[in-house]
């Protein structure tokens, strides 16, 4: 069997026509972690029994000619800030090191109904804190494609499962760019769907208005079948919202000629590396090869983004993790002292530098005598930055942009540098900040053979014109799987 | 040293427990003693990766409470996190309103000395009530505490009035008009002991007359009725003595001790917080449209007010007497099933406010838990009216029915009550009274009238008090002045 081919839909053909069982298809996957991942380090931990069980119950369903579910056997690895019942869910910090989920996050329950294996938990920067997966407390992930170089952050660990083929897809957590900047660090591809397309119940919480689940596969069609099983109203999340899911991977394929692509002019300006920006130009010639119109547009308050940003993720951060406080789950250090000393002492213990770092900045931001200052000023400015993307769509149907300024980094070479770290996510948190969709496709390789990714962005819920375009593009591009 | 006259000025912050069903939330009960942590689910546990979603019923039950309050719903209104770290708010916040809550301006009239009093409410809004923490009763109660989380997503809706309240009693009057409405509507059983009913006080004091505030210090601890009171007289004392002495009020949070009845303060380091408020993400804003008001509005129960001048109007009792029948839904309810179905609503108004309230005082019971039911007191009604028992037996008829739990008519047949109206059998009984004691008929003849009273006393007792006595007494007439 040769895993580097797979796709959802050619497992579920396997099985299916009974070439392979799942069962066989999930030990594949699993030998392959075995051979790989010492040096990848993609997974934080895994079960194998615990996957090799949902194969069986595919092969089972097989057997008694059920019909198969249509993520049938599809080995997965899900980012280690999701919960899956009876497995543990570290978050990547310490202070989690041994919670066991007592439920399922909703996606979790709607990828195992459509038959998907979860093969084990993925490294992360803690709490999804990061934009190179150097943040877990546990380990450094390396890139699939160079081992001296990271895979990107913060679902650094879904990106290499999917990319050194240790997964056939993945889910990744994006609150400002940690999906899509992965993917483009190792090659595969990732989306980060509307805020309140999918369900956040049972995701771990960094910043509760910024983030959403995604997933990250090899191609365009595998990605639109996960999101149509994630996505829709969930009663359990009051800010999912009942809007229909079409069939996604079913509009792929339809020329994208005439779609109106936006290029924003400030992008341009920001540092953007020399390969990565001859990639970005090529890849532009292949949307206009295909028919498409180049629009330059302006997103004028592009420069408040980072600040904006950061402001609000980490105010919500600092209340989000507020609840590791030692007292019912988690880590717990008693102290010599009182309350406040196993708080501390916990929390202290428990948090890497980048989380406390967030914490105290949110907490200042969100201090009496600051906040309007800070977090209500940057709310004022979230506003005026989603009105510059309202205006740029009423011009383009998408934006396109590199997904991350500069090609895949070196371990260490940014881990003292924590504001060139957050200024490298200047491409993808504005999604987040508007709440748009947003995918990251290959485009193309630098000369050292790094992968670079250009990134799609659509209007609310415009999820099926970006997949359309994205698939249109790495068919054409010959990126495909 | 100057004597001045200050006065006081309240404002009190009430914390009522909804009674929904299912917490606010999540769809975990809100029923109270079920063993610890039970009554809970990730949501209200503040597990990673849990969310809040609004019950729809806690929304229904506040705004019935901020319309009787006569406030205004605001359409839109936003959730809020309240920070701050403590081991029985799992979350390390509790979700709350802060800018923009559930409802806002309205007031609540108040009564003293016949003259109306209106206290300016500031806002309604919606929270979540934290768990327990149980500091006592544990082996190692003096190394740890203990953590119940059953209580941890209650819904409460919080009650802020403005300044406007003058003195202690006028407290009392307030909180009670508050509760009383409260459980008219049925959205909270008002109950303060067990914590179902909470209310902080602010107090400051001024000269009489002036205009500006002083500084205020925050009362807690205020978990009964004669607590408020007794703890805003003591605070006001200590107010003024300091005045009077020279010295200043320090702006602090402080605690009512019922064992040393006074109020103390909390230490700094526990009222030290910045809440650091900002808007719930997890939450879209609230919104109450028109519609919904409306339909909320349309399922509220008559309040004690309206209740009070329709029973004046429509039963004819006194005012007094509608206002007390009217301090409980229940036990309005009661009058009224009484007085429709005996017909007889002063009498219905006469037993209750008597005999009926006297003995469950007594007994200490509330009249949801009357022992005689509406029914049989209308039946008890009834007989009298009909001239069946006497008023005087009445009374021993409904101290039986009280005590045993039985209806009128057993009581009456067991205990052979019924009154005797046959003019023959009474005659029967007047004769042998009177061939019993000659020398007094005698003296009667002899012109003595004042001893019929002696022979309507000896007939009754012959009939244990059966007799009518109105028939006795004509009887006895006609045959000794015939």
């Amino acid at each position: 069997m040769d895993l580097n081919s797979l796709t959802a839909r050619k497992i579920r053909g396997l099985i299916e026509r009974g070439e392979a069982s799942a069962v066989e298809i999930c030990r594949a996957f699993q030998d392959r972690i075995r051979e790989q991942d010492p040096e990848v380090q993609a997974f934080l931990h895994y079960d194998n029994d615990f996957a090799l069980e949902q194969a069986e119950r595919i092969d089972r369903m097989k057997h008694a000619g059920e019909p198969l579910p249509e993520l049938a056997g599809l080995p997965m690895a899900i980012k280690d800030n999701l919960l899956i019942r009876g497995l543990r869910c570290t978050c990547g910090s310490r202070i989690l090191e041994n919670f066991v989920a007592p439920y399922n996050a909703t996606v979790i329950d709607r990828l195992a109904s459509a038959g998907a294996v979860f093969l084990g938990k993925a490294n992360l920067d803690e709490y999804a804190m990061g934009s190179s997966t150097e943040n877990s407390a546990f380990q450094p992930t390396r890139n699939p494609h160079s081992r001296d170089h990271v895979p990107g952050g913060s679902s650094g660990g879904s990106a290499a499962a999917v990319g050194a083929h240790m997964a056939v897809a993945a889910l990744g957590t994006d609150t400002g760019g940690s999906i899509r900047q992965p993917a483009s660090f190792c090659g595969v591809v990732g989306m980060k769907p509307t805020y309140s397309r999918v369900s956040r119940y049972g995701l771990v919480a960094f910043g509760s208005s910024l983030d959403q689940i995604g997933p990250l596969a090899h191609g365009v069609e595998d990605i639109a079948g996960i999101l149509k099983v994630i996505s829709g109203k969930d009663p359990l999340d009051a800010t999912s919202l009942a809007v229909d899911v079409p069939d996604y991977a079913g509009g792929l394929g339809q020329p994208i000629e005439g779609l109106r692509i936006g290029i924003p002019r400030e992008y341009r300006q920001s540092g953007v590396s020399e390969t990565v920006r001859t990639r970005i130009e090529a890849g532009l010639k292949l949307f206009q090869d295909l028919g498409c119109d180049l629009i330059e547009v302006d997103l004028p308050h592009t420069d408040y983004a980072i600040a904006t940003y950061y402001v609000i993720a980490m105010a919500e951060a600092s209340s989000n993790l507020a609840r590791y406080d030692g007292v019912r789950y988690g880590l717990r250090i008693p102290g010599q002292g009182d309350l406040s000393d196993m708080y501390r002492e916990s929390r202290d213990a428990g948090f890497g530098a980048e989380v406390k770092r967030r914490i105290m900045l949110g907490t200042f931001v969100l201090s009496s005598g600051y906040y309007d200052a800070y977090y209500l000023k940057a709310q004022q400015v979230r506003t005026l930055i989603k009105r510059d993307f309202e205006a740029a769509f009423q011009k383009v149907d998408l934006l396109v942009s590199p997904t991350s300024p500069t090609p895949p980094f070196r371990l260490g070479e940014k881990t003292n540098d924590p504001l060139s770290m957050y200024l490298s996510d200047i491409f993808t948190i504005t999604a987040n900040l508007v709440g748009i969709p947003g995918i990251s496709l290959p485009c193309g390789r630098t000369p050292e053979g790094m992968p670079v990714g250009i990134q799609l962005l659509g209007k609310h819920f415009g999820e099926p014109v970006v997949l359309k375009a994205a698939h249109a593009f790495e068919q054409a591009g010959g990126f495909a799987p | 040293m100057t004597h001045m006259t200050y006065e006081a000025v309240i404002g009190l912050e009430v914390h009522a427990q909804l009674l929904t069903r299912t917490k606010i939330f999540c769809p975990c009960s809100t029923r109270f003693g079920a063993p610890p942590n039970t009554n809970t689910c990730p949501v209200c546990l503040g597990l990673p990766g849990a969310l809040p979603v609004l019950n729809r019923e806690v929304v229904v039950m506040a705004v019935k409470a901020a319309l009787a309050f006569n406030c205004r719903v605001n359409p839109l209104s936003i959730f809020a996190r309240k920070n701050y770290f403590y081991p029985d708010l799992p979350k390390g916040y509790q979700i709350s309103q802060f800018d923009k809550p559930l409802a806002e301006f309205g007031h609540l009239d108040l009564e003293e000395d016949g003259r109306p009093h209106r206290v300016a409410i500031k806002r309604v809004h919606l929270e979540e009530d934290a768990g327990k923490s149980i500091h006592d009763g544990f082996a190692d109660s003096d190394r740890y505490s203990y953590i119940d989380l059953n209580r941890s997503g209650t819904p409460l809706i919080e009650i802020v009035s403005e300044p406007e309240i003058y003195s202690p009693a006028q407290a009392h009057d307030y909180l009670t008009r508050l509760k009383v409405i409260l459980e008219y509507l049925q959205v909270c059983d008002g109950n303060m002991e067990e914590g179902s009913l909470r209310c902080d006080a602010n107090v400051s004091i001024r000269p009489a007359g002036s205009p500006t505030l002083g500084t205020k210090t925050e009362l807690k601890n205020l978990n009964s009725f004669r607590f408020l009171q007794k703890a805003l007289e003591y605070e006001i004392g200590r107010q003024t003595r300091l005045l009077q002495q020279g010295g200043t009020v320090t702006q602090e949070t402080r605690l009512w001790s019922t064992t040393e009845q006074r109020t103390f303060p909390m230490r700094s380091k526990e009222e030290a917080h910045d809440y650091r408020y900002f808007p719930e993400p997890d939450l879209p804003p609230l919104v109450v449209d028109t519609d919904w008001q409306g339909e909320i509005r349309a399922g509220m129960p008559e309040l004690p007010e309206e209740k009070k001048q329709r029973f004046v109007a429509e039963y004819a009792i006194p005012a007094y007497d509608a206002g007390v029948l009217t301090t409980t839904r229940a036990l309005a309810d009661f009058f009224e099933e009484t007085a429709t179905r005996s017909g007889n609503p002063k009498a219905a108004s006469n037993w209750i406010m008597g005999d009926l309230l006297r003995d469950l005082k007594e007994f200490n019971l509330d009249i949801e838990s009357s022992p005689i039911s509406p029914v049989q007191l209308a039946e008890l009604i009834g007989c009298i009216d009909s001239k069946e028992v006497s008023g005087k037996m009445a009374k021993d008829i409904f101290e039986a029915m009280f005590r045993e739990k039985k209806p009128a008519r057993q009581v009456i047949r067991e205990k052979g009550l019924k009154q005797i109206t046959d003019p023959d059998a009474i005659k029967t009984v007047i004769e042998d009274v009177l061939v019993a004691n000659p020398k007094i008929h005698e003296q009667y003849k002899g012109g003595k009238k004042a001893t019929l009273g002696f022979f309507v006393g000896q007939v009754m007792k012959a009939t244990r008090g059966q007799a009518n006595p109105r028939l006795v007494n004509e009887l006895l007439r006609a045959r000794l002045d015939g």
